[in-house]
């Protein structure tokens, strides 16, 4: 259209919403073209754009809203912008090109851009309705709860991703009582890994905010106002307000009534258009190629094409953002960018500090970075992040490319020459502030030729022994050909600590998690191997009953589905049968469910059991509930942990007989089954010394005599054949029982993973096992009271828990498909 | 319906896969292994470990990897390749999560 003095009149720009996406877009276009638009902006909140990023700073009283203004009133008046705030579109027709407000103000526009932001979620609980919860999006939201601060008072956050993590700082920063509570195992998990969420709820704990992650919100209490907030598990926690910050979502009701296409979000295509070609949208209530975005460097880069679009640019294109993500609370660093979901060792660089409560993980593919964590110092985080964006080929710095940019350029060194080059005051355990001088000092001057004497000495990797293979290098270094390497064997490729050495750290630095064992000892992978899970697994269940949830992904199948995979995929069922003992009834049981289940093989095994061969996957549950119901339960012939007591008929019977073999044998099986240890452990008993129980050949075997009972250990007739060694004498029964299972829990407590019990007894030696059991009473009784207090949490028969629902889906496929043909 | 034109099947709900664990798709054809990342990933193999055709799916998910249970393969989940030195490949099926729901397209998975 052309006015009479020849100049073109500016179309009608209206944008709907005046968030941060709005408010980018009006800067870009007014660079880009000024005065092509005559401008109308409609903002629902009765105030001018502000930076909406920042108000976790103005909850933490770090700001004032007036810091965090991005345009005044000044502004819109010097860019001929009209500003109409507090003003709410609600509909738009698109046939006459008008957006009306609530109030009735009606506007027409030729282009329209729909910037509607987000809204809350509200979980759907009893209670969220009550005075007292509240939301984090806005200003007035911020001035609800400083309110409710003034007046203290304890503040439940539901949500522990970026907002409710920087709504309970900030909370916590004003003086209230915060317990976060979140639904997923660690916090932030879109964006951090189990690794950094670890860091994370440290740092946040540590503020005295209280966590509870797995935490599944039941209910909001209270009868006029909340009083409190109840989990599913039962747990309530007391508080004053409740700030639900479980997540956002597009704001894309005006479009819909408006009839535009609507998924998630108001779905734009690369020029951010909506499907009318008139109407545009831009920021948190876009879908974009399928994606909605929740960041403000995303917004940006969406602003930025509109501008260009509404400038007539028609080649300017959205592909789509990179997100990245830090978080404003003051003195936690974080920092998390792209795809840096699962990845393995070979396609990851993970570098942990544990002393500093630093780690920094680059997940790679092709050489080139696809994403990136960053926890304790986060200043290479751009770094990455533009690497990352240029799609640059990171080969020829792999070697140091965690380090950041700063140590790009120089070339690696062999590892005997970097540490002999460095000086004498070189720190070489962080933890214990160990410098170099010392160490040599201690190997010259000391005689100090090996780790262990290092360590002693001067502490020097005796903390988080992430030093040890350092200070081995240095001994090496110092003693030239006069050092003999130990044989030190690491756990696996993912550390280089060896396993008894992990165990020793789980205990004296408390780990009571497997990312908190994997950030404290610095393993080299995100998340370990299937060689060191199961053995953190075990190690955190020995160390910390009752306590360690059991995670049945870091178990082998057997244990997981607790029966024993076979060569075709099928298992196999083996019932226990206390010492070897059985009765007509269970027969029955055995021999019907072979029958129904059409069970090809039934076999006696060498451990006096019966086998069941060849049973489908999905049959489990059903043969269990079938044994169960005659009373037999899981023969635990699959686990790491005890499986049989063998024994003989003994003196009830048998006319050699000393003892009676065989009750011993039933009342052991009773007091040991269900344990899990390092490898699996069989027993025996014989009733006289011609051993007919065969138990001198097994992990702990009692040997009966006339004057009472020899307990032996450390025998084996696997890959390797090895006659017991005897432990000791003992008079009665009851001595029995508490020495084997003092031996046992002694081994659950020291062993390696999948080191059998002779193998521990050979590293440990037998005399100093004989030491503890037969002649320290104490030390004997207080392994047995260990011992017992482990085996309340197993007490459990998991087939019963099994055949009765628990863990069901294991047993299911997820899905049958068979198609109907009709081609 | 053309050979060509996707045949995306839902399979269920992503949560009903455990993380780092895997279900099956039993088809006519063969059963199929679908796998989750601890990073909710999914990949779907056939539940067939190239070497002596151990099931997959019972494995030790760690990565983009799985452990096969019967010999401990390391086969990756993305290519179906056996790693390290050995030598064999596990078919690849096309699998994808939509507003957490997994989808599998049964036309790959119904051809021989």
């Amino acid at each position: 259209m052309t006015l009479p003095n020849g100049k073109r009149k500016p179309e009608k720009l209206v944008a709907v919403g005046n968030g941060m996406a709005a408010g980018r877009l009006l800067e870009e276009l007014l660079a880009r073209s000024p005065g092509r638009y005559e401008i109308a902006v409609f903002g629902a909140e009765p105030r001018v754009n502000y930076n909406r990023i920042m108000l976790s700073p103005v909850l933490a009283g770090e700001k004032a809203f007036a810091d965090i203004v991005i345009h005044d009133d000044a502004w819109y008046a010097n860019n001929g912008v009209t500003l109409h705030k507090g003003k709410t579109v609600v509909a738009i027709d698109r046939a006459a090109r008008t957006a009306t407000t609530a109030c009735g103000h009606v506007e027409t526009y030729d282009k329209l851009v729909i910037a509607t932001g987000s809204t809350p979620i509200a979980i759907p609980v009893h209670g969220v309705n009550l005075p007292g919860v509240v939301t984090f999006r806005d200003l007035d939201d911020v001035d609800a709860m400083l309110r409710q601060a003034r007046q203290g008072g304890h503040a439940a956050v539901i949500g522990g991703g970026l907002l409710g993590l920087e709504a309970a700082a900030g909370l916590k920063a004003n003086g209230m009582g915060v317990s976060v509570v979140h639904l997923m195992p660690t916090l932030m998990e879109r964006q951090l890994d189990a690794s950094a969420g670890y860091l994370l709820q440290k740092a946040i704990e540590r503020r005295g905010i209280d966590v509870f992650t797995g935490a599944n919100t039941q209910a909001i209490l209270g009868e006029s106002k909340v009083e409190g907030v109840k989990l599913d598990d039962g747990r309530t926690i007391d508080a004053d307000m409740v700030v639900m910050a479980v997540g956002i979502r597009p704001n894309a009701r005006l479009a819909k009534e408006a009839g535009l296409a609507v998924d998630r979000g108001v779905k734009v295509d690369d020029a951010m258009r909506t499907s009318d070609a008139n109407i545009y949208a831009v920021g948190e209530c876009v879908e974009h190629r399928g994606q909605c975005y929740g960041l403000v460097a995303p917004l940006f880069e969406m602003a930025k094409i509109l501008a260009a679009q509404l400038s007539g640019e028609d080649s300017a294109a959205y592909h789509g953002s990179v997100a990245s993500t830090k978080l404003k609370v003051t003195g936690i660093d974080l920092f998390s960018a792209g795809d840096f979901s699962e990845s393995d060792e070979n396609d990851e660089i993970v570098l942990r500090d544990p002393s500093r409560g630093v780690y920094k993980r680059i997940a790679l593919r092709d050489n080139r970075i696809v994403g990136a964590v960053l926890y304790g110092d986060t200043e290479d985080g751009p770094w990455f992040l533009d690497l990352l964006k240029k799609n640059a080929d990171i080969d020829a710095m792999r070697g140091t490319l965690i380090f950041g940019r700063a140590y790009q350029g120089g070339a690696p060194l062999d590892p005997m020459a970097a540490v002999a080059a460095l000086p004498d005051d070189a720190e070489i355990c962080g933890c214990n502030g160990v410098c170099k001088g010392t160490i040599v000092a201690a190997i010259t001057a000391k005689g100090a030729a090996s780790l262990e004497q290092v360590r002693a000495h001067t502490k020097a990797s005796a903390s988080c022994g992430q030093c040890a293979t350092k200070v081995e290098t240095l001994i090496a270094a110092t003693l030239g050909n006069g050092y003999r390497a130990s044989n030190r064997k690491p756990m696996c490729r993912c550390i280089d600590l060896t396993h008894e050495e992990v165990r020793g750290f789980i205990l004296s630095k408390s780990l009571d998690s497997m990312p908190a064992v994997m950030q404290e000892l610095g393993w080299k992978t995100s998340c370990g191997c299937p060689a060191c899970r199961p053995a953190l697994n075990y190690y955190l269940l020995c160390a910390w009953p009752g306590q360690y949830q059991d995670d049945a992904q870091s178990r082998f199948v057997n244990e997981r589905v607790h029966a024993n995979i076979q060569k075709d995929g099928t298992f196999s069922v083996v019932p226990r049968m206390w010492g070897g003992l059985t009765t007509p009834n269970e027969l029955r049981a055995i021999a019907d469910v072979a029958e129904r289940f059409d069970i090809p093989t039934v076999k006696v095994t060498g451990g006096q059991r019966i086998d069941l061969l060849g049973v489908k996957k999905e049959d489990l549950p059903a043969i269990w509930a079938d044994l169960g119901k005659a009373g037999l339960v899981s023969g635990h012939a699959y686990a790491k942990g005890v499986r049989t007591v063998k024994t003989c008929v003994g003196k009830e019977w048998c006319r050699f007989g000393t003892q009676n073999s065989t009750s011993l044998g039933v009342q052991l099986e009773r007091l040991l089954c269900g344990s899990w240890t390092p490898a699996k452990v069989k027993l025996a008993v014989s009733g006289c010394p011609r051993n007919c129980a065969e138990a001198t050949v097994k992990d702990i075997g009692v040997i009966c005599v006339d004057s009472g009972f020899d307990i032996h250990i450390a025998g084996a007739a696997g890959l390797r054949v090895r006659a017991t060694d005897l432990l000791g004498h003992v008079d009665t029964e009851r001595e029995t029982l508490e020495c084997v299972a003092a031996v046992l829990q002694l081994y659950r407590e020291e062993a390696a993973y999948l080191d059998r019990l002779y193998k521990w007894v050979e590293k440990t030696g037998l005399e100093r096992v004989r030491r503890i059991i037969m002649e320290d009473r104490a030390a004997r009784q207080a392994l047995y009271q260990r011992f017992l207090v482990s085996q309340r949490a197993v007490r459990k028969d998991p087939w019963a828990e099994r055949a009765a629902g628990f863990g069901l889906q294991e047993f299911s496929p997820l899905a049958i498909v068979m198609p109907i043909a009709a081609e | 319906m053309t050979c060509l034109s996707p045949n995306w099947f839902d399979i269920g709900p992503l949560y009903q896969i455990p993380r780092r664990g895997a279900r099956t798709v039993k088809t006519a054809r063969r059963d199929i292994a679908v796998f989750r990342t601890a990073s909710d990933e999914v990949f779907a193999l056939e539940n067939r470990c190239p070497h002596r055709g151990g099931p997959l799916s019972e494995g030790i998910v760690h990565g983009r990897k799985v452990a096969c249970p019967l010999h401990n393969w390391i086969i990756d989940l993305d290519s179906g390749l056996a790693t390290g030195a050995d030598e064999g490949c596990a078919r690849r099926f096309p699998v994808k999560i939509e507003q957490g729901r997994v989808y599998l397209e049964m036309g790959m998975a119904v051809t021989p």
